[in-house]
């Protein structure tokens, strides 16, 4: 039975999630102006309810962050899709072929999942050069190994059952099985793991536009809108707490809808960590 | 053991050859010519022959690949495009103030981790449960980036307890290790609870509540050594998420860290510390997490007779 507490959670993790999306899809149509500098307005904290400060140029606060939010929004989404689609697409080649080409992508596998993660996407977009476009391939270059690992694992327990090899020996071509018969049954674990992946984006995205190599000036990320709010701290610590709260909330909220799904679908020994 | 011994420190070299491979191609993944990216258009002529002879990039691929891998061999990683210094010697100055602030955060992880986990387990679905998974779930979720900032404010502006930046007293290292550990400290009370709630079903447990013992030795010293199996893995795991995250923490507290060193590097162009302290940090990962496997196969002995089997 699901107690008062949880539902009055769930509501709470809906809302952030809805109001992230529709920020991010809808967004530009009431952001104002988010690149308007007004130096008769610089860093004045929030004041009224219909305002959250204005940073060092005098740029509104709330504007930048739905600009924020469609950013986060749309690398978040890419990222995922993208290493999702090539970690799935690489595992379960491996899976099915077997053999050496097994052996081969295992291999490649355990060489990427030998680097700290946030740590090899930094490196690519350093080396990359900064930007929003080569944040999306360094996270995407690092993302892919972990939806690999699972596809692999889990068309290697699915592949020997018995629908499979009756489809086998009715004729039906390899490319009908994997895609008829075995990807939907393992897209439960994969959505549960795209989940969390992008709570994970939406931190790493922000903490390489923490860093200056995500996305670049005048383009306001949450993580850009942290970094350039530390050099006030002191005197308007709005500029960090309310990108960080906003950040902080959707990473929450996703992770427990990621949590949820993972109870609802009955997906095991799958936690946010991988 | 001597088998699964071999095998794992095979496998690590392996692991580590490629590493250092794929680290050695990070330098040709800089678009159009990475000596123009790093002297700017406007360099002269002269200068763009001798960095790219400096760098072997005149060469041809293969011969700059064993190039490079002969002068890890030897310890030789190149030299600092900014500094003219050697890598080595840049990154061996930095490595004490990183392994600090890694050892403390770990040290505060698992100090927070393990007494959450066990209240939670202990207690499943109470309150105590409930708010300990909340927290940690809170924990998963503030970015280093944000809450370091946060703890500035608070403790250091506000309070006025410790140091804002920098690693010149041992207080300067709370706040860091403190936002460092925070995340692992919050995938471990999962774990611990997870791992803690499959053990605590076993029969041995009931033995042991049947024979009298009180429910705080039976969890402390029958239930979590048992359970400590998964635990170590998570934690080995987890050292590259801490080692990445520093890269960050190090930033907002300007610690004289690898991790700093390494963004420094980034602004300045000057790969061949990029490439240094990747490879570095990234080694040293496969190495902990090679000890890990080691310590495990130690105390799950079943582990050795798999290996040796299949």
């Amino acid at each position: 039975m699901v107690s008062p507490s949880s539902r009055w959670v769930d509501r709470l993790t809906l809302a952030i999630l809805l109001a992230w999306v529709f920020c991010a899809l809808a967004g530009p149509w009431f952001a104002g102006q988010p690149n308007e500098i007004n130096l008769s307005r610089v860093l004045m904290p929030p004041h009224g309810g219909n305002s959250l400060g204005y940073d060092d140029l005098g740029r509104s606060l709330g504007d930048r962050l739905l600009v924020g939010a469609r950013v986060s929004f749309w690398i978040a989404t890419g990222v995922v899709t993208l290493s999702a689609t090539l970690g799935t697409l690489v595992g379960t080649f491996a899976a099915w072929r077997g053999g050496w080409w097994d052996h081969l992508l295992v291999r490649l596998m355990d060489l990427f999942l030998a680097f700290p993660g946030i740590l090899l996407a930094i490196a690519l977009a350093g080396l990359l050069g900064p930007g929003i476009g080569n944040g999306v391939v360094a996270l995407a270059a690092v993302g892919w190994v972990g939806y690999a690992r699972l596809a692999r694992a889990q068309v290697l327990s699915l592949k020997y059952r018995d629908h499979v090899q009756a489809a086998k020996v009715l004729g039906v071509g390899e490319g009908r099985i994997v895609i008829r018969h075995l990807l939907p049954l393992i897209m439960a674990p994969l959505i549960v793991e795209a989940t969390f992946g992008i709570a994970a984006v939406v931190t790493a995205e922000a903490g390489l536009s923490f860093l200056g190599l995500g996305a670049q000036p005048p383009t306001a990320s949450w993580g850009t809108l942290i970094r350039d709010g530390t050099r006030y701290l002191l005197v308007a610590p709005h500029l960090v707490l309310v990108p960080g709260l906003a950040l902080a909330a959707v990473v929450l909220a996703i992770n427990l809808l990621g949590d949820r799904l993972r109870d609802w679908l009955d997906v095991r020994g799958l936690t946010i960590d991988g | 053991m001597n088998f699964f011994l071999l095998s794992r420190v095979a496998s690590a070299l392996f692991i580590m050859l490629g590493v250092s491979c794929l680290v050695f191609f990070l330098i040709h993944l800089v678009p159009g010519d990475p000596v123009e990216v790093m002297l700017g258009e406007s360099a002269q002529l002269g200068d763009r022959v001798a960095l790219r002879s400096v760098l072997g990039l005149d060469q041809a691929l293969p011969v700059q690949l064993a190039h490079y891998l002969l002068g890890l061999a030897s310890g030789d990683l190149g030299q600092s495009l900014h500094s003219h210094r050697p890598v080595w010697e840049l990154l061996r100055e930095r490595i004490p103030a990183t392994a600090e602030l890694a050892g403390a955060a770990l040290a505060i992880a698992l100090l927070v981790a393990i007494p959450l986990g066990v209240i939670a387990a202990r207690r499943r679905g109470s309150y105590w449960d409930r708010g300990s998974m909340a927290l940690a779930l809170l924990g998963l979720s503030l970015p280093n980036f944000w809450l370091g900032p946060l703890l500035i404010l608070t403790f250091s502006v506000g309070l006025g307890w410790l140091p804002v930046s920098g690693r010149e007293t041992a207080a300067s290292l709370v706040l860091p290790a403190i936002t460092l550990g925070t995340g692992m400290a919050a995938i471990l009370a999962r774990m611990v609870r997870a791992a803690l709630l499959e053990v605590l079903g076993e029969d041995y447990i009931r033995t042991a509540r049947a024979k009298g013992l009180s429910p705080t030795r039976v969890v402390w010293r029958h239930g979590l050594p048992n359970a400590a199996l998964p635990i170590i893995t998570l934690i080995g795991l987890q050292l590259g998420a801490l080692l990445g995250g520093a890269v960050i923490t190090e930033t907002v507290f300007s610690w004289p860290g690898l991790g700093s060193l390494m963004v420094e590097a980034i602004n300045r162009r000057d790969y061949p510390v990029v490439q240094g302290a990747v490879l570095l940090i990234s080694l040293s990962y496969v190495v902990v997490n090679t000890c890990t496997d080691l310590l495990y196969a130690r105390l799950d002995p079943r582990l050795c007779l798999g290996a040796k089997g299949g």
